[in-house]
């Protein structure tokens, strides 16, 4: 028994048990401060389901051996311009959405494949240079987002060149997934229960298929790639092209994860906003479980519920304590980059 | 690796001279497409030439300190040490403390140097501590080190000063007795409060005077060096006399043509010579300098050099290769905390969450453009990024503005090349490693 807990413990590793043990303490005091306990379940019900999504773009390309998709800004972008089509097209409800998300998809994929082809050449320094590929793509297409041609009065500014820094999404398509099948409930001796269950159900609905690609054919090919790549080149694995494709997947989950989780925020975000969009997920997936070079479907669910959970929670915690500034966001950038940096500490090889 | 080097040169020597300046073209390109890219930009803005000149000065004085700091990391194969946020942060709790004591002036910023020291060592040395275990990807990690940094100082200065930290200061303070305020006045309206122009209302001159003066020296001590060579006997530096005569010609003549131009800007009267050069902050980075360069000398650069070209090498000769780089972290820390008061006094500001955040990439993006890379990074390409890197910042906006109508386009331009040219040379650095790697396993 003492040594099982110790294995779990080094399976851990002290940031995990540091966050898990923090979240538990947050969520007590959150009880004991009398904090409205529905309302805060509400909240991490719906930004488990926002922010899923992106953190499950991690998933193939920490697969596929790139590690965590740090230039995830490029997939949001590919997001945000089929968003910006769709309204340009001017469709609304589920339509819109939908356009929004078979326009990006092929930008994503192209993106992605030469993003891929990038990663290739420079095998053993991805995650910086992924970082920097997705801070200047946001930069590069700040200049796009004031040249491009759209027209549509709600997303250009009424004076001057170019779209606005926030478009609302009120008319278009915003929230149609959280309405979806929504379930009201009012339960004795905690409250009232929302559950978001369309933006849930398509988050699990991903889940589940990239769950099932990884135990297709081409799945165990991509798993190999990115875990022995000498064994994969031995078994007559195409490594690079598994990488691409492990890339281009991770766009495109990057494009459809911006689009859900505009729909639930109600507002697209242009320019800087994408900037610093890959961090949070990455620390998400760590906190779940994940490493640089292995990852779970489960790692997804377990650490986006982890980490937004702490972040809804420890927000109205944290000003009831204290009322002055935002002592949140400094937690938030501790632990997520704690995190990352404790994963990195575990990257093998390097030397 | 000095071997191929070798190589390289012989083949040099061999091809051609248009195949020269072909290589030295191709070596150069990032400098190159920058000094462009300034021109364009400059004649594009219709700024006056003046208040360019004038404006880069400051810059450059105001941020090479940094620049430099970032260089024994790299000599130490730790690549760019995006950390040195933290030391800007040492710098700026030395700022805080010494503006709630009441010290201004010089004695103030002495005094910070002082206190950024033990702070910048500690910080350091954790640093060092953990690139240590994530050897290979030093840049990422040195990155989030940063971002984490920041959080534990905002943490620090927003919520402990005030309840566990004890501290009572109407000024710095928030109205609630709990945080050091957003902005931090360094120089206060009629009664001085902070550190503001500390080093460089020392001694201002006419930069072209200074100019002037120096160059002629430079002369003369070439001259100098040129006429001592003659009672040389050694077979071997006989040999590299021709070339190094060569050299101090070549140093020769390029001062002089900068003495006469600034024999031409005094004597035509023209707006310029008005430039006012912070002597002594100047003094402070020559001074950098010379210790960048001279430490390569000393057999603690030696080690830097042989632990950034090859760890195992090292470690077989006897080097302590952690504690090598540990320390290459720890002098790169205090320099940018030093490099951060410098830079600070000139502002007049402290933004005591925001003036460190940037410092890191700017300073990394100025090295990139003059021409250092991820592995070699020397004081010539420091200055040199410096003052291109500002020139486009100073440019960029208005000539986006004349250009597209629209001055945000340039500032957007600006923000893209400072991540694209950090991504790009990372990219092209990993890819000739790449490249290196396969010839390598090719040949055995």
């Amino acid at each position: 028994m003492d040594r099982s807990i110790r294995e779990l413990m080094n399976h851990l590793g002290l940031p995990r048990i540091i966050i898990i043990l923090f979240f538990i303490s947050i969520c007590i005091m959150a009880v004991f401060l009398g904090l409205p306990t529905d309302m805060l379940t509400n909240q991490v019900l719906v930004r488990i389901g926002m922010n899923g999504v992106l953190v499950l773009a991690m998933v193939p390309a920490i697969l596929s051996g790139t590690g965590p998709n740090f230039g995830l800004p490029l997939g949001v972008i590919c997001g945000l311009l089929g968003t910006l089509i769709s309204i340009e097209m001017n469709l609304t409800g589920f339509p819109g959405f939908f356009a929004a998300i078979i326009i990006s998809i092929p930008f994503a994929v192209i993106v992605g494949w030469v993003y891929g082809l990038l990663l290739n050449k420079v095998k053993g320094s991805e995650m910086m240079i992924a970082t920097y590929t997705g801070f200047s793509v946001v930069f590069l297409m700040s200049i796009g987002w004031i040249i491009m041609p759209f027209k549509s009065p709600e997303m250009v500014w009424p004076i001057g060149k170019g779209l606005r820094v926030t478009i609302s999404l009120g008319e278009r398509f915003a929230e149609v997934l959280n309405k979806l099948w929504h379930i009201d409930a009012i339960i004795p001796g905690f409250g009232e229960l929302k559950i978001p269950t369309g933006l849930l159900v398509f988050f699990f609905i991903l889940c589940t298929i990239v769950w099932l690609f990884l135990r297709s054919k081409s799945g165990l090919a991509l798993k190999t790639a990115g875990d022995n790549p000498k064994f994969a080149i031995a078994s007559g694995i195409n490594v690079d092209n598994n990488r691409i494709i492990g890339t281009v997947l991770s766009t495109v989950l990057g494009a459809i994860g911006i689009i859900v989780y505009t729909q639930s925020y109600g507002f697209i975000q242009l320019y800087q906003a994408p900037l610093m969009v890959a961090f949070p997920a990455v620390a998400a997936i760590l906190i779940g479980g994940a490493s640089a070079q292995k990852a779970h479907v489960s790692h997804v669910i377990l650490g986006v519920f982890l980490f937004q959970g702490l972040l809804t929670i420890a927000l109205p915690v944290a000003s009831s304590i204290m009322s002055e500034g935002n002592i949140s966001e400094a937690l938030r950038m501790i632990v997520q980059n704690g995190i990352i940096l404790y994963a990195l500490t575990k990257v093998i090889g390097g030397e | 690796m000095a071997n191929v080097n070798k190589l390289k040169n012989k083949i040099n020597n061999n091809t051609n001279f248009g195949e020269k300046i072909k290589d030295v073209v191709m070596n150069n390109i990032v400098t190159i497409i920058f000094v462009v890219l300034c021109l364009i930009g400059i004649k594009l803005s219709g700024l006056p030439i003046f208040f360019v000149a004038n404006e880069l000065v400051t810059r450059i004085s105001r941020n090479s300190f940094l620049v430099l700091a970032l260089i024994i990391p790299v000599l130490a194969g730790m690549g760019l040490n995006f950390s040195i946020v933290v030391g800007a942060m040492a710098g700026q709790i030395a700022i805080i403390a010494v503006t709630h004591w009441g010290i201004t002036g010089l004695p103030g910023f002495l005094l910070c140097a002082v206190i950024a020291f033990p702070f910048a060592v500690l910080f350091g040395y954790l640093t060092g501590k953990l690139l240590n275990k994530t050897k290979g990807q030093e840049m990422i990690t040195s990155m989030i080190v940063g971002y984490f940094a920041n959080g534990v100082y905002q943490l620090v200065f927003l919520f402990l000063v005030g309840t566990i930290i004890p501290m009572k200061n109407n000024v710095l303070m928030l109205s609630s007795g709990v945080g050091i305020r957003n902005t931090i006045d360094l120089s206060g309206g009629v009664k001085e409060t902070g550190i503001k122009y500390a080093l460089d209302q020392i001694l201002k001159l006419p930069i072209f005077y200074v100019l002037i003066a120096f160059s002629i020296l430079a002369i003369l001590y070439n001259i100098f060096k040129l006429t001592n060579r003659r009672g040389i006997v050694n077979r071997r530096e006989k040999q590299n006399k021709s070339k190094d005569s060569f050299k101090y010609i070549v140093n020769m003549s390029m001062f002089a043509i900068l003495l006469i131009l600034s024999i031409v800007i005094v004597a035509g009267n023209t707006p310029l010579k008005n430039i006012q050069l912070p002597v002594v902050t100047v003094i402070v980075i020559g001074v950098l300098c010379l210790f960048n360069i001279l430490i390569v000398k000393t057999k603690l650069g030696q080690e830097f050099r042989t632990v950034g070209q090859d760890k195992h090498i090292a470690k077989v000769a006897g080097i302590n290769v952690d504690r090598i780089r540990v320390l290459a972290i720890v002098i790169s820390t205090v320099l940018a905390a030093w490099g951060q008061l410098i830079f600070l006094q000139n502002i007049g500001t402290l933004n005591t969450y925001g003036s460190h955040e940037q410092i890191g990439m700017f300073s990394i993006a100025a090295l990139l453009i003059g021409g250092a890379s991820v592995s070699k990074a020397t004081v010539g390409q420091a200055i040199l990024g410096t003052a291109l890197f500002h020139t486009l910042f100073i440019v960029s906006p208005l000539a986006g503005k004349n250009l597209f109508g629209d001055a945000q386009i340039g500032e957007f331009f600006r923000a893209f090349v400072v991540y694209g040219v950090i991504g790009v040379s990372l990219g092209l650095h990993a890819w000739k490693n790449r490249a290196e790697l396969k010839r390598k396993l090719k040949i055995e």
